[in-house]
């Protein structure tokens, strides 16, 4: 299927041939020949934000909660350096886009042009891989490429910088299987020795963990299927990564809650205490660790991934298996199972009852109060209303995020999406609807802090405009809590520029938006107004007046080991010495 | 447990197994690089550097297969054997790459740079200078009455040497390419 056509008609039938059904874009004069060919077609929809990252992270949205990759489209020069964060946020967390940018016509690049920004140099530490497309013969290929490297391998953001030129230029479109093979073609099988070696040690382990991250979900949900069957089979423990909640359910019976700077406290004692540590697909992240040459100092490491550089990069591993998650899984379980499905049982079970005990702690438990809502307390009451719905959870970025990956369950892979690598503050929101647009009649609630909200919150309008009845439930202490708790443990409680004044009235700043808005500061009234909220057929801003002054505990302060965890009621202020301030 | 006899630290994708990748001694290391010869490689392996916080201690790139569209990039690097293994893994990721390989441990190798010399000097100097260019096997590819050029090849530390003996000779410029190398052998 060879056929001549401008650039412009070949990025929106290069779209089509992919499967694309929704791009998430703004346009600009750089990418108006793009625009005049989406107008003239029905199978793709476009979906107009406020900013173009709110386009980027409703893309990483929509990825995220599909496995499919996201669509963004945007102008060049502002267009392209406003996806910048969104991006970066893609790369860090392996979240798969396909960005197109407009740029000046070729024979004006250089020139300091207008709106010319030189994108792919700009994006080039912050996307998977770029081009710059000078030749519209060129351009079809480079499209499904784009989808290839999105896709295979460690998934990640591309971009394609499409000057206005080559968009109305014609050229020779050929479809995706006409693409030349790439070379790029990352390898998923694993190392079957090594796959025997981890069964060996699964085989003896006496204190084993399970330490799962984003990459089992980017694998698929077939690989979150073989973790349960892996994890129940052995019944060894498992843990997650904040990336990582859902591969493995929250109701299964290994589960010990996530890891990590806001982890469980089974769940870090066990990492710390465990004699065999098996990670799949997550990556040693320094909120995991904590002081690494305290990280458990005891237990034999194997370390499951597809991307080679992520082995060895910050924890030393014994056992090293690169490949696709859900592919080292299936052939793991199949030479377990031929082995007899042996485990260490007497093992198993004392280390099951250490683990018990360490529950006892109820590491998760909070003053309760009946004059104001805690916001442990406002999350505990989500989860039970809305438990046995298939809900999506998105979330923006300080304790509220913390403590909803701490008290929100989640059963499947892909109901979780939170900024996790670079910690973007203003993801929630427009992930919130991307998610949405990807799942119209799912129930989709952005767990919010009210300084993060502000961020991105010009993205009510797109909600509303496209219908997306997103429940954006802004738990709000009027803080930057998270900045804050860490002046009061780390500062000597130097409040300095931590709190937010002069905040809108979040009730009527949904009614401008044309959407309902919800307040409520009383517990006695909460289970009321958030079942209004989840009975509201339409996007709502629910205005959670929250504890001004909770911290977030567990937490393993900067610099710290596994085992030296502060709880929440235990005397913290000095508890950090000034070696673990200068950490982030 | 122990009794499987994991050895600690192997990597399965590293060309040696044996190495403490954390041990603190800083090592220099050739890396041949083999890339499409696409625009941007070259800012995609210096960014890598960069943003990574890895030396270079110096770099080459031409395109050596010119149908194939494929460069060569030689890499002199330093840093901690786990370092230099990050390294490897980094630039095996990027996408126009296609092989990476570490010269100093695969085997023997031959390194070789190119430097051209200016010399400025009249009299007993600039006869020192013409007299220890040829023992050097350095070529004067330009003279005039006040000076020359000479052009050498060899390793880093002959090149190194003869910049020595220059210096003090009227020494006034100098190009150098950077490592170029290959293994010996087949
Ligand atoms: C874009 C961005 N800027 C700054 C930060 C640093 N930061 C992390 S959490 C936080 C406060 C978040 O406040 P809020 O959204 O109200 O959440 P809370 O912690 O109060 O729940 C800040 C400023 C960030 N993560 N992202
Ligand atoms: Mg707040």
């Amino acid at each position: 299927m060879q056929r001549q056509m401008t650039g412009a008609r070949m990025v929106v039938q290069a779209l089509k041939d992919q499967g694309v059904d929704v791009v998430f874009g703004y346009p600009g004069g750089a990418v108006l020949p793009i625009y005049d060919e989406i107008f003239q077609q029905n199978d793709i929809r476009h979906i107009l934000v406020r900013h173009e990252q709110g386009a980027v992270h409703m893309a990483e949205g929509y990825a995220r909660s599909t496995g499919k990759p996201g669509v963004v489209l945007v102008t060049s020069g502002p267009g392209a350096t406003n996806a910048v964060t969104g991006l970066t946020d893609a790369l860090m967390d392996s979240i798969p886009l396909v960005v197109l940018t407009g740029q000046v016509p070729t024979f004006m690049i250089g020139t300091d042009g207008f709106q010319e920004a030189d994108t792919v140099g700009i994006t080039r530490p912050c996307t998977k891989h770029n081009w710059l497309v000078k030749d519209t013969d060129k351009l079809a290929e480079t499209l499904h490429q784009a989808f290839h490297i999105a896709m295979a391998g460690r998934p990640g953001p591309v971009l394609i910088d499409i000057p206005k030129d080559v968009q109305f230029a014609t050229g020779t479109y050929a479809g995706p299987k006409q693409a030349r093979v790439s070379h790029y073609q990352p390898k998923v099988k694993g190392d079957i020795e090594a796959i025997t070696k981890l069964v060996e040690l699964i085989e003896q382990a006496e204190r084993p963990v399970f330490y799962t991250g984003g990459g089992v979900i980017n694998s698929g949900p077939g690989a979150s299927q073989l973790l349960r069957e892996l994890a129940d089979g052995t019944g060894f423990p498992v843990t997650s990564t904040l990336m990582g909640l859902g591969a493995y359910p929250a109701s299964g019976k290994g589960w010990l809650g996530m890891l990590g700077m806001h982890g469980l406290y089974e769940a870090n004692l066990a990492m710390h205490g465990c004699d065999l540590m098996i990670n799949l697909g997550a990556r040693f992240d320094d909120r995991i660790t904590g002081r690494i040459a305290d990280f458990s100092p005891r237990s034999i490491k194997a370390h499951v991934d597809i991307d080679p550089s992520s082995i060895n990069k910050v924890v030393r591993v014994d056992l090293p298996i690169v490949g696709d998650i859900g592919h080292v899984l299936e052939d793991l379980l199949k030479v377990w199972k031929a082995r007899g499905r042996k485990v260490n049982k007497d093992g198993l079970a004392k280390w099951w009852g250490q683990i018990e005990q360490w529950k006892l702690k109820k590491c998760l438990s909070y003053k309760g109060s009946t004059t104001t809502i805690k916001p442990q307390y406002a999350l505990e009451r989500l989860e039970a209303l809305t438990k046995g719905q298939d809900r999506y959870i998105t979330t923006e970025v300080g304790q509220h995020q913390m403590w909803a990956a701490q008290f929100l369950n989640f059963d499947a892979p892909n109901r979780w999406m939170t900024s996790g690598g670079l910690g973007t503050m203003g993801y929630g929101l427009p992930a919130s609807i991307g998610v949405q647009i990807a799942h119209p009649e799912a129930l989709v609630v952005n767990v919010a802090g009210e300084a993060s909200w502000l961020m991105n919150m010009q993205e009510m309008g797109t909600a509303v405009q496209f219908r997306a009845p997103v429940k954006q439930f802004i738990l709000n202490n009027e803080r930057l809590g998270m900045v804050r708790q860490w002046q009061q443990l780390l500062h000597g409680e130097r409040y300095s520029q931590s709190w937010s004044e002069s905040l809108p009235d979040f009730v009527k700043l949904a009614e401008a938006f044309g959407c309902k808005g919800i307040r409520c500061s009383d517990p006695a009234l909460l289970d009321d107004a958030i079942m209004e909220m989840l009975a509201y057929d339409g996007p709502v801003i629910f205005d959670c007046l929250v504890e001004k002054h909770e911290n977030c505990y567990p937490m393993i302060p900067s610099g710290k080991a596994h085992n030296e965890m502060l709880m929440g009621d235990a005397g913290v202020e000095g508890a950090i010495q000034a070696g673990g301030a200068v950490l982030v | 447990m122990s009794a499987l006899n994991i050895k600690q630290g192997s990597t399965s994708h590293s060309a040696y197994e044996l190495r403490d990748p954390h041990a603190e001694i800083v090592e220099t290391h050739t890396l041949a690089v083999m890339v499409d010869n696409e625009a941007g490689v070259l800012a995609r392996v210096i960014g890598l550097f960069s943003g990574r916080g890895y030396n270079i201690d110096s770099l080459t790139v031409a395109e050596v297969d010119h149908k194939g569209h494929r460069s060569r990039i030689t890499v002199v690097t330093r840093g901690t054997p786990g370092v230099i293994e990050q390294i490897k893994a980094q630039l095996g990721r990027l996408v126009p790459v296609h092989e990476v390989h570490d010269l100093t441990v695969e085997g023997p190798a031959v390194e070789r740079e190119l430097a051209l010399f200016k010399v400025a000097g009249t009299g007993d100097r600039r006869v020192e200078a013409l007299r220890l260019a040829d023992i050097f096997r350095a070529n004067v590819v330009d003279s005039t009455l006040e000076s020359f050029v000479f052009e050498i090849t060899g390793t880093v530390e002959k090149i190194d040497a003869f910049a020595d003996l220059m210096r003090p000779l009227g020494l006034v410029d100098v190009a150098r390419t950077g490592v170029a190398a290959l293994s010996r052998g087949i």
